[in-house]
């Protein structure tokens, strides 16, 4: 018989989620210019959860402004090491309320809350912990240089892990002394909101990190605005480019992190049932929402056909549902938008007649939501093998020979990450070499940590976050 | 009577080779007073195409060579130039530098790849790291080469200013097309000679003489390079570099040799310069049994 | 075949054509891939998070109770101490109606028949270690006439240890062999075989041995005799389940798991009951494929049980030690 696992959701009333939230500017919450609010909502039950403030053009010059006098006035004369308490302390008070962040993490992203509680939000503090404590010590990461702050950093995050990105963003902008203003992804800006009460309660001076929500048109008056010395952005590679293009001829200093359509390569002599397990975790871990997801699985001729066999009794085990429930796999789409533009890359892949794979899952009535899917008889020239899905749904590829995986792993414009499966030692390291992307999992898949550095080759972006490497983006060198 | 000497055609250097432009077309360089020096070729994109094949070609070898085969490459590099060293003043002389300032020149270029050499075996341990993270994993991350780069080389120092930009780029394993100082081409093109006669693989280096405003918007479109050095653009110039780079994420370096200058030796030449032309790469692997 | 869609193992629209079975020691080295240890331990800890509440969680502890292999192997059981297990064995919770009875009752040879008696015809069968337990250091003929003469004083089922010398000195023919030659004089009795997998160094030697066993004819694989120092875990006996289910493929043949030592909480139970779940399915979720090897975990069970009865946490005071 089957094994119902009883609905085990998390408690949600100790979290405390405000009707409407304003813009946070020079330490305060402030109304919009714009007097205008958006709607944000669960995306697994389409309910609203909260109003946003929508910022226009005059709110980020006002959030720009603050910062730069917070930068000017405040933050470049603290000693360091007085900057990286701040730091530390946001990271604690990111513990102390993890459980609420997750909570909130999840219902307004949709990811399932095990991914939230157990990676998001622990993660997020790990970052502001790691990079507190290179605040005082700047001068060790860039021998025989003067490190000094840049000024204001503006900085755009995705929908796919807000509040990490948050972290990624803000920790090493404040450690290097910079001021910075922040804007969350229109569908996902609840915990960026909880990080500005966070900074109220750590004390951080008023300015030293602004808040303002808003779509595409707020992060554009952000790019563009002549007082910002730094743009950092975690996006698509199609604006990723525009920001680009934006800032030519400016002396803005960039950053991008963009798209990915990772190869994921399993030999033949790979520890086969843990490589299913990094196929799965690398697609299907946060919906597929995941740039460097492994989207494109290769896998040697010699076993496709266990392989297949398992992946299909793997995805049948997924739970996909309530991602309130901690026993969630596979939480729900993070927008319509977003569930529309997977469904129509998967009915190119039927129509360009790649052989389609479904868990038989069934999927709530209400919110929006995706199936763990994957195809085979994929090649190369398929649509669902060039471009970024940004979902939970795999293509499969095949090859004979290492040279062989390498060159189609390769033939992308996209380099952000790759998986390697083997058992032998030399041909890792060898595969770690040729592979062309900026993170490589060899025996592993989709693992983060804030020592780590991360970021793309080619059109996945230039510049890295975590590590030692992360804090370069921030800093003058002279 | 006196003996005729033979006057040099400068030419291209295109995948170790030394094509005329396949526009059929040259433009004159002139000396003090108006002197014509030479007629250079007036490189086309066609030209340009063709070193970027060559150079996209010459990368998987140049960037899997040893660190210590490059640097010794390098060094070679610097002993030709040093050995040519004659040669290479008279045309920065000829060009409209003095004796004694084409004579430091060359100096200081023969000393600047002597000091990249020196880094080949360097520099991935200044800029790699083993990070310490929060599980069973070990973890490292290592500089690679981006690839192809674009460099445009300045007008002054003509040859000092194209050897600053691209050693630094080569040095890490990258290969280069180059679009030569206008005014000033002829060090340049017989430092061509010299890359063809210090064991440097064909197409890891290529020269183009021409105009500025007919090569560098075809240089910084180009989807098959991945860097873009803008050393040597005008102001006026530079947005539309950027621009053009943006369409496939190239990696944008411009040093500012106006406002730093040439022989700060600290400044001029560094680490950080081969870093700019460098991809880190996070490599994690489980710690097990 | 049944109806495939309630099971991990048969995704629908696909047939599982059972291959013939042969007894080979090749068959089993060519499966024996390398298994990577970080990976596995963090697919087992990821499982070990699933959450059961209510309904799943009592049917899950009263499952468990079904699967427990009741065990006493001590030098000083006496029958005295080892018919208060039997009874315990046949009704664990004396209030609780509800409770079902223990697979079976594992004791040392010397008193199968004693306890086949004091079992009766209670459905609690007799499992009892054999061939030199627990190290398997004695004659191949030995461990024959052992098992032989377990069987013949009434044993349901044999325990069996693998000869972990012969294995870690690669003679990998002799563990087959003598698994074989076991399997045989056990007739109608089902074969355990016991890996000890905490002699066995490394996740590679555990797949290794395991299909060793399967190929050699286990009716089960075991993870451990419960006396050296680490015993089951919930990695080891993922990668035990996985070989189980690339064995069933390759095939057709179902073999039935068994961790032991150790698991002495109910929690920890379950954890063990969702990782079989996810990796084999349903059609191993019953007491014929899946045994716990254990002594003090039944009352840890029985004590949840009656807290999810009642909803009062539990004090060992109220259940008994047998």
């Amino acid at each position: 018989m089957l094994w119902e696992y009883s609905p085990s959701p998390e408690a949600t009333d100790h979290v405390r989620i405000a009707s409407r939230y304003n813009l946070f500017i020079g330490g305060k919450f402030v109304e919009p210019h714009s007097k205008k609010w958006f709607e944000t909502i669960n995306p697994a039950t389409e309910a609203t959860l909260a109003e946003m403030a929508e910022a226009d053009a005059e709110d980020v010059d006002r959030a720009v402004r603050e910062a730069r006098r917070a930068y000017e006035k405040v933050w470049k004369k603290f000693a360091p090491s007085e900057r990286a308490k701040y730091i530390f302390r946001i990271a604690r008070l990111i513990q102390e309320k993890s459980r609420a962040l997750a909570v909130v993490e999840t219902m307004n992203g949709g990811k399932p809350i095990k991914e939230s509680r157990d990676i998001d939000i622990p993660l997020a503090a790990a970052h502001f912990f790691y990079y507190a404590g290179w605040a005082d010590k700047l001068e060790y990461a860039f021998p025989n240089r003067n490190v000094s702050s840049i000024g204001v950093a503006g900085q755009i995050i995705p929908w796919n892990f807000p509040l990490l990105m948050a972290a990624w963003k803000i920790a090493p902008a404040l450690a290097a002394g910079n001021t910075v203003v922040l804007k969350p992804a229109e569908t996902t800006p609840l915990t960026s909101m909880m990080l500005a009460e966070i900074m109220m309660e750590a004390d951080l001076p008023p300015g030293v990190v602004n808040i303002i929500t808003g779509a595409g048109a707020t992060g554009a008056a952000l790019v563009s605005h002549e007082d910002v010395d730094k743009i950092a952005f975690t996006g698509s590679t199609e604006v990723g480019k525009k920001i680009q293009r934006a800032l030519s001829g400016t002396d803005t200093k960039l950053t991008l992190e963009l798209g990915g359509k990772a190869p994921n390569i399993v030999f033949e002599d790979a520890p086969i049932d843990q490589a299913v397990e990094g196929i799965i975790n690398g697609i299907y871990f946060n919906q597929g929402h995941v740039c460097c997801a492994g989207s494109r699985l290769f896998v040697q001729e010699s076993i496709i056909e266990p392989v297949i066999r398992k992946l299909r009794e793997r995805i049948s085990t997924l739970r996909v549902g309530n991602p309130l429930d901690k026993n969630t796999d596979v939480g729900a789409i993070n927008s319509r938008a977003q569930l529309e533009k997977i469904q129509e890359l998967v009915d190119s892949g039927v129509e360009e007649g790649a052989e389609m794979f479904q868990s038989s899952c069934s999927l709530p009535a209400k919110g929006f939501w995706f199936a763990p899917t994957f195809f085979t008889g994929v090649s190369q020239s398929n649509r669902i093998a060039q471009e970024e899905i940004f979902g939970p749904v795999l293509s499969v590829l095949t090859f004979r020979t290492p040279e062989e995986a390498i060159e189609k792993a390769n033939n992308t414009p996209y380099g952000l990450s790759a998986g390697v499966w083997t058992e032998k030692g030399s041909r890792i390291l060898k595969m770690a070499q040729k592979l062309r992307a900026g993170v490589i999992w060899a025996n592993t898949y989709n693992k983060f940590d804030p020592a780590s550095p991360f970021g793309g080759y080619k059109e996945s972006g230039f510049g890295r976050e975590g590590g030692l490497h992360g804090l370069a983006p921030y800093v003058k060198l002279s | 009577m006196a003996r005729i000497g033979v006057k040099k055609t400068y030419k291209l250097f295109i995948n170790g080779e030394f094509p005329r432009t396949e526009s059929g077309r040259s433009y004159p360089v002139v000396g003090k007073g108006g002197v014509l020096l030479a007629n250079a070729c007036r490189g086309s994109r066609k030209d340009l195409r063709n070193a970027v094949q060559a150079a996209r070609k010459a990368v998987a070898a140049w960037s899997g060579k040893t660190a210590y085969n490059r640097g010794q490459i390098l060094y070679r590099i610097a002993e030709v130039c040093e050995s040519r060293a004659g040669e290479l003043a008279e045309e920065l002389r000829r060009q409209g530098s003095s004796a004694a300032d084409a004579r430091k020149e060359i100096e200081r270029v023969i000393d600047r790849w002597l000091y990249y050499a020196g880094w080949s075996d360097k520099y991935p341990q200044v800029f790699g790291s083993v990070n310490p993270v929060a599980g069973p994993y070990y973890n490292f991350t290592v500089p690679e080469p981006t690839g192809v780069a674009g460099i445009i080389a300045p007008e002054e120092p003509a040859l000092l200013g194209l050897v600053s930009r691209i050693a630094p780029a080569i040095v890490g394993g990258n290969t280069v097309v180059a679009v030569t100082s206008e005014s000033r081409p002829l060090a340049a093109i017989t430092l061509g000679e010299v890359f063809e006669t210090s064991d440097v693989p064909a197409g890891v280096v290529n020269l183009i003489s021409g105009l500025k405003s007919e090569l560098v918007p075809w240089l910084a479109a180009h989807m098959d390079v991945n860097a873009i050095d803008a050393t040597g653009v005008t102001p006026d110039k530079l947005a539309d570099v950027q621009k053009a780079a943006a369409e496939n994420v190239k990696r944008y370096v411009h040093f500012d040799g106006d406002e730093i200058g040439w022989t700060d030796d600290r400044l001029s030449q560094s680490p950080y310069a081969i870093f700019e032309f460098q991809e880190m790469k996070t490599v994690w692997h489980p710690m097990g049994m | 075949m049944p109806p495939m869609t309630e099971t991990v193992l048969a995704p629908a629209g696909r047939s599982l054509t059972p291959v013939s079975f042969r007894r080979s020691l090749n068959d089993a080295l060519e499966m024996a891939h390398g298994v990577d240890a970080v990976a596995a331990e963090e697919r087992a800890s990821s499982l070990a998070k699933r959450s059961l509440k209510k309904d799943s969680k009592v049917w899950g502890l009263k499952l468990a109770v079904s699967m427990i292999d009741l065990t006493t192997l001590e030098g000083k059981d006496t029958r005295g101490k080892v018919w208060a297990l039997c009874r315990k064995a046949v009704r664990p919770d004396p209030a609780d109606p509800e409770v079902p009875h223990v697979a079976a009752v594992c004791i040392y040879p010397s008193m199968v028949a004693f306890v086949k008696e004091a079992l009766g015809d209670s459905g609690v069968h007799v499992a009892a270690v054999a061939t030199g337990f627990p190290s398997g250091q004695t004659f191949t003929e030995i461990k024959v006439e052992e098992t032989r003469r377990t069987v013949a004083a009434g044993a349901d089922e044999i325990d069996m240890v693998i000869d972990r010398g012969a294995f870690l000195s690669g003679d990998y023919q002799k563990v087959f062999d003598e698994i074989a030659e076991v399997k045989e004089a056990c007739g109608p009795a089902h074969l355990k075989v016991i890996l000890e997998t905490g002699e066995l160094a490394n996740f590679d030697q555990v797949r290794k041995a395991s299909l060793i066993a399967m190929y050699a004819g286990a009716d089960f694989i075991k993870t451990s005799t419960g006396k050296v120092a680490v015993n089951a875990t919930l990695p080891v006996t993922l990668v035990m389940l996985e070989a189980i289910r690339d064995f069933y493929h390759a095939t057709g043949k179902k073999i039935g798991m068994k961790p032991a030592g150790g698991i002495s909480n109910a929690k920890l139970a379950l954890s063990y009951l969702v990782l079989l779940y996810e990796t084999l399915g349903a059609e191993w979720m019953n007491p014929d494929m899946f045994r716990i090897g254990a002594s003090t975990l039944l009352n840890d069970i029985l004590m949840q049980l009656r807290k999810e009865k009642t909803g009062a946490y539990q004090s060992g005071d109220y259940f008994t030690i047998d």
